[in-house]
Formats: structure tokens, sequence, C-alpha cells
């Protein structure tokens, strides 16, 4: 992609990742769209069970059968039939680093993975196109029985786990996406972390979409047995094509007793890029669930992670963070369910728009009868850089217990002629005091994450707010 | 070092400043004092280069060089610094990360982490500030004396060749005062000048001028030494306004 190279050597790429490799796939399905012999020949592919095939094709026709969603973002210039639904980059699956084919090597460089690995980082699971092509886990948690490896691994190795708990939190039909990616997806991760297992390290993985017009539909499911505790962070970048690509993930946590999950994802996809994603957890008793949620990049975001509170005590947290530049729309959120006693929970979100850019909270908390003790908590913060930038709030709120406790905050606010004189006047530059707003107003949630991520987050703030002042 | 010609400044169509005239001099000391209303804080933002005043008719020069098209980083940079009367709040950033970025910002030479941090602990002390001051986010819930104080350790950081300090002495009890005015004095040499902007004479107690302008209805009325600034504290704003109320008029 010579004229790519010129534009990088010239700085004048928008989208610092949007380099990409010549495209050499191992297999593609032979056409674009969606259809029964398209599902089948993914599956057939992978050489999956019987029932994985059955799902996939039930999904396809709840898939087809919905509209699509007319609420949130504008989907008007999505085309289902304009999508590759599956591309596998190569044979097998890399275990260490030198089994990875060069040009994917040469990208993961350039995102600074194996630096991430040098540092000790322990789990590196990456998903490059549709599968994973780099796993590699330390040998201490496969000791103590925990399994980290890409869906497609899971169902083979784990088909017993997977089939019991595959599409229970979010069924096939939940929603239109749901239903697209329980018909065709493929890569993600399985993780298992087996009774009173504490994960210290994080567990990583990185995703690309590397295909033009290529969907790419990841599934992850997460299982934390009880008295566990686990972190898994996913980071996402995407680079720039001119054709509208389309991601659409399902994420699935279920936290046993007295277990705690937090996943964390910095998403980062290109501007043409749909992301629409469904993510659920479900709590049990005295469980912990908290979902760390950062959104740049993509041309429309749908995004509501979700907890429901099934066991007494259980607690959920969901921290948002989005950017919404020019032309873009972050609609984004969180849902929480309290269907327990003494369950608590706590949204914060913060969204930043600047130019056309436009953000949304969207956000459902519901409290059932007999969650008596239920505590919860949202605030949503609105930052806005400019005048025609734009932000609303939807905060669904629907509570049929008296005894509970919920509190709401909503603020909106400029980055103020003032502020930026203040800050300017002590040396820095337009942007850089603009940056240092921005910087300032995410910190609740950068500080949530581990310092390489907050440091990429900030940094991925300030690249995109780059040249966008003055 | 400074020199401000026939100023006039308008704010959403009225104005403020009406021919306005300073000089100071290297490693001097200027006291402006007047009532309210009579544009001293108008003064000090457009000195700092703010950008919703309106400069109609005039010049600024610093160091020889026209600062009227700089931008306020530009200003900063040159060497100028303005302590707010009131300092915006900045959520989320702390006071040594602000610290940081604008110390490197001025210097050509960005400092180590290490003498960044002596520097800040040496500066802290002089103002009398708790190190854990430095983790709080930047004007934040400060109390009034916070601020003011913070103001002056962001100048002892920048080490600036001008200080225009707009009324920094307003609402400081004696304590805060004092320690603020020895912040001040720590600066003073040939190579500092300082324009302070005040109601009262209090501070100047504390910071002796060299110089004392008296300002009314966007001029300077009349200048003299620090006398002026007790004779002011002795016969009230009623006395200046008698005495050249008129000629601010004319």
């Amino acid at each position: 992609m010579p004229e790519d190279k010129s534009i990088q050597e010239l700085g004048l790429d928008e989208y610092k990742f949007g380099f990409h490799d010549p495209e050499d796939y191992f297999f593609k399905t032979p056409r674009k769209g969606i259809d029964p012999e398209i599902v089948a020949m993914i599956s057939k592919h992978k050489n999956e069970p019987e029932w994985m095939l059955e799902y996939r094709l039930k999904a396809l026709e709840s898939f087809l059968s919905k509209p699509t969603p007319q609420w949130g973002g504008d989907l008007s210039d999505l085309d289902f039939e304009e999508i590759y639904y599956y591309i596998r980059p190569m044979e097998n699956q890399g275990r260490s680093w030198d089994d990875v084919p060069d040009d994917i090597k040469n990208t993961f460089e350039k995102l600074g993975i194996p630096q991430a690995e040098r540092e000790s980082l322990a789990g590196v699971g990456a998903q490059y196109e549709s599968e994973v092509v780099y796993h590699s886990l330390k040998e201490e948690w496969e000791k103590s029985g925990v399994v980290f490896m890409d869906m497609d691994s899971g169902l083979r190795e784990h088909e017993d786990l997977v089939r019991e708990y595959f599409g229970t939190i979010i069924p096939a039909d939940d929603n239109k996406f749901s239903a697209l990616n329980s018909a065709v997806w493929s890569g993600g991760s399985f993780v298992y972390v087996p009774p009173g297992v504490h994960i210290d390290i994080p567990l990583q993985a990185y995703f690309r979409i590397n295909a033009e017009n290529m969907g790419q539909f990841e599934r992850t499911l997460i299982i934390a047995d009880e008295g566990s505790y686990v972190h898994y962070i996913e980071g996402c970048t995407a680079p720039t094509y001119t054709t509208n690509s389309l991601h659409s993930a399902v994420v699935e946590l279920i936290a046993k007793p007295n277990a705690r999950i937090r996943y964390s994802t910095i998403q980062n996809w290109s501007h043409n890029t749909y992301n629409l994603v469904t993510k659920r957890a479900v709590a049990e008793e005295n469980a912990t669930v908290e979902w760390v949620d950062g959104n740049l990049g993509s041309k429309l975001t749908m995004k509501y992670p979700a907890v429901y509170l099934t066991g007494e005590g259980a607690r959920g947290e969901i921290l948002s963070v989005a950017y919404a530049g020019d032309g873009q729309h972050q609609d984004a959120g969180g849902k929480v369910v309290h269907a327990a006693p003494n369950t608590s929970s706590l949204i914060t979100s913060k969204s930043i728009s600047r130019g056309t850019g436009r953000s949304t909270y969207r956000g459902l908390l519901k409290v059932h009868e007999g969650a008596v003790g239920a505590k919860s908590r949202v605030e949503c913060d609105a930052l806005l850089l400019d005048e025609n930038a734009r932000t609303d709030t939807y905060p669904y709120i629907e509570i049929e217990e008296k005894k509970v406790n919920t509190e709401h905050e909503a603020t909106v606010s400029k980055v103020g002629e003032d502020q930026l004189f203040y800050l300017m006047s002590r040396g820095l530059s337009e942007e850089a005091a603009m940056a240092m707003v921005v910087n300032g107003f995410i910190e609740p949630i950068a500080k949530e994450l581990p310092l390489e991520y907050a440091i990429e987050l900030n940094r991925l703030i300030q690249l995109e707010m780059e040249g966008s002042v003055g | 070092m400074l020199k401000i010609d026939n100023l006039h400044v308008e704010i959403e169509g009225g104005e403020i400043l009406k021919g306005l005239g300073l000089e100071v001099g290297k490693g001097e000391i200027h006291a402006i004092m007047g009532p309210n209303g009579s544009g001293k804080s108008t003064l000090s933002n457009v000195l700092m280069g703010h950008p919703r005043y309106d400069v109609t008719d005039g010049t600024i020069e610093f160091m020889g060089e026209d600062v009227m098209e700089l931008e306020a980083d530009e200003r900063a940079r040159l060497g100028m610094f303005l302590a707010f009367q009131y300092p915006s709040e900045v959520p989320g950033v702390s006071v040594a990360n602000f610290l940081r970025t604008a110390v490197n910002s001025v210097r050509e030479k960005e400092l180590a982490p290490m003498e960044m941090y002596r520097l800040i602990q040496e500066k802290m002390k002089i103002m009398q500030m708790d190190p854990k001051f430095a983790e709080r986010y930047l004007n934040e819930g400060f109390s009034g004396g916070e601020k003011k104080r913070n103001e002056i350790l962001q100048m002892l950081m920048l080490e600036p060749k001008l200080a225009i300090m707009d009324e920094t002495d307003s609402g400081l009890d004696i304590d805060a005062l004092q320690v603020v005015s020895k912040g001040v004095n720590e600066l003073r040499g040939p190579e500092f000048s300082a324009v302070i902007i005040t109601h009262y004479q209090r501070i100047l107690r504390y910071i002796e001028p060299d110089h004392v302008h008296v300002m009314l209805d966007g001029r300077i009325v009349t200048s003299g030494g620090k006398d002026l600034a007790l004779q002011l504290e002795d016969k009230g704003y009623d006395w200046v306004r008698q005495e050249f109320g008129s000629a601010a008029q004319s």
C-alpha cells in the first residue's frame, strides 16, 4: 500500500495507526453478505460440533427477522450485504512470538505489543482478523487450572463448559447484533478461572481489524468460579479505510458467588467503523463485576455494558469514557439490573465532544421488587470542547421496590475561555491546555486502568485532538 | 521592561481603558491602586492577552517587543506572568502535574523529573505549603488563601521577568498576606519587575513599591512614590475622584 506509506511519511495521516499489511489470507468467505450457506461454511471450516452449527443457523434466522434498531445512532449507511463475514489469516495459532508471521508481527510491533510482552505482561491473546494468532499464558496459571484461549479453541477443548454457558447471558435473539454475532462469531477469548484462584496480573488481548469490508465478530466468555478474581483487558486499534467496517462483538461474563471480574476495554476504531457491541455480566451472591470502558474512534458506537445483580450482596460498577470528534457519534452508557436484596451499583460515565461530534449517555437502572436495600448511583458528566459539539442524556430508571437508595447526577461543562486563558498564561499552547483539561476530566477513569493503559488512553485522546484546536 | 502607551480597551462595546500609559523599568516594583470599576482587572487581563478584550488603540511593548498580537502562552514564554484574582479550577489535574507542564512549557529544555521534584518541594516550603498540596486538583475546593498561595507558587516556579498581580491581596488574612509577600520578595532583584494591582495599601507594607500609580476611569491619573499610597489610605478614593475626576472625564 504505497500511497498509505507516503501519507504516513508526510505525517498527514489523521489516524496514526492507519497502516496495514498486504492482505494475505488463508481462508476468506468466497463472497460478501450473509446467508445459511456462508454460516455453514464458517462452521465447517472451524470443524465445529453440530450443536454450534444449529445455534448459528438459528441465530441467523433471528438476525434476518429483526429490524435494524431505529433508536440510538444512525445505521442507515450500514449495508450488511457489503461485508465479508469471515477471514482467517493463517493456518495455526502462534504460541510463541517466533511462530508469528512477520507482517503480522510488524503490525503488533507498531502497536507496542512485543514491548508489552517483555514488560512481563502475563498472557497475551491478540486477535488479528478473525482468529487469535498469538497466545501465551503463564505456566503457573495453567497449573492452577486457569483457561485463557481463543473462543474457537475453547469450544474444541472445553466443549462442555462452553455449551453450558455460551449464550446464556446474552441469548442470540437478544438484539439484532447479538443475533448477527451468534451466527458468524469467530475468535474472541474464553476464560475460566477455577474456584479461589486470584490472577494478579491482568489477562490481555489486543484486537485489530485489517481487511477492508470485513466485520469482526469476536465472542468472549469469561467464567470466574466461586471466590476467584480476574482482570481482563482488551485494547483495540483499527486501521483507516474508506468504506464502512462493522465490529459487532458479544461479551458474556459470569461471576459466581464471591468472585470478582474486572473487564477493561480501550477501543480506538478507525472513523468509518460501526462499533455495535453487546456486553453483559451476571454477578451472583456477593460477587463483583466492573466494566471499565473507553470508546474512541469509530463512526458510531452503540455500547451499553450491563450487569445483572442476581445474588444478594452483588455489586456492579460501570465506568465509561467516550470521545466524539467530528462526524462521530458515541452512544454509550450502562445498564444495571438489581434483582436481589442489598445489591449495589455505580455507573460513572464521562463523554467529550468536539466539533460536529455527538455523545449520548443512555443508561438503564432497574430495581426489581424484592431487591430490598439496593443502592445505586449514576453519574454522567459531559464535556464540550466547542460550541457546536452536542451531548444528550437518556437515563431510564425503573424502580419496583420502595426500600432502595438511588442517586442520579448529570453535569455538562464546557471548556471555558477563562480556563484556557489561565492555562495558556502559564505557557501551555492552546492545544496543550485543551488536552490538560480533557485529561483531567477523564482522570477518574484513567486511574482505574493499569498505568500503561492509562497512558495509552491519554495519548490516544491527544492524538484524536491533535490539530483540532485553533 | 514594560511600556504601555495610549491603551484603549473595550469589552462588549463598552470602553474600559481610555488611553492608559505606563512604563515599568527593569527591577522596578510598581503599584497600581484604584477604586472598583476603574479598570484594574481589565488592565491585567489585557497585559496577559485575554482573548475577550478588544484593544482598539495603543501599544504594549515587553522588552522592546510589541506583544499585542501574541497569545497568552507566547507572552508567558517571553517571561510575563499574571497572578490571577480568580484562578480557574481544573478538575483531575494535580498541582504537581500542572507545575511540571507549565515549567517545561516556558523552558527551552525540559527539567529532569528529580530536579523538578526538588524544585517543587523547595518552592512549596517557601510558601509554607503542605507537600500533600501538590497532589490536590488545581484550585478545586481551594480556599481563597490557598488559591493565592498557589498563584505565587507558580510564579516562583516559572521565574518570570515581569509579574502582574491582580488583587492578590484581596481576601487574605494577615498571615497569608505575609506569606504571599514573602514569595514576591523572594524574586525581587535587578532582573524582576512587578506590577501590583490593588485596592488597598495594606500589601504595600510588605512589598515596598518603587512607584505608585492611581487609576481612575480607565486611566492613570496620578503617580508618585510610596508616599502616595499612604496619602491615598489617609484620604480615600473620594479624594482622588474630587481631585482628578474631572480630568478623567475630559
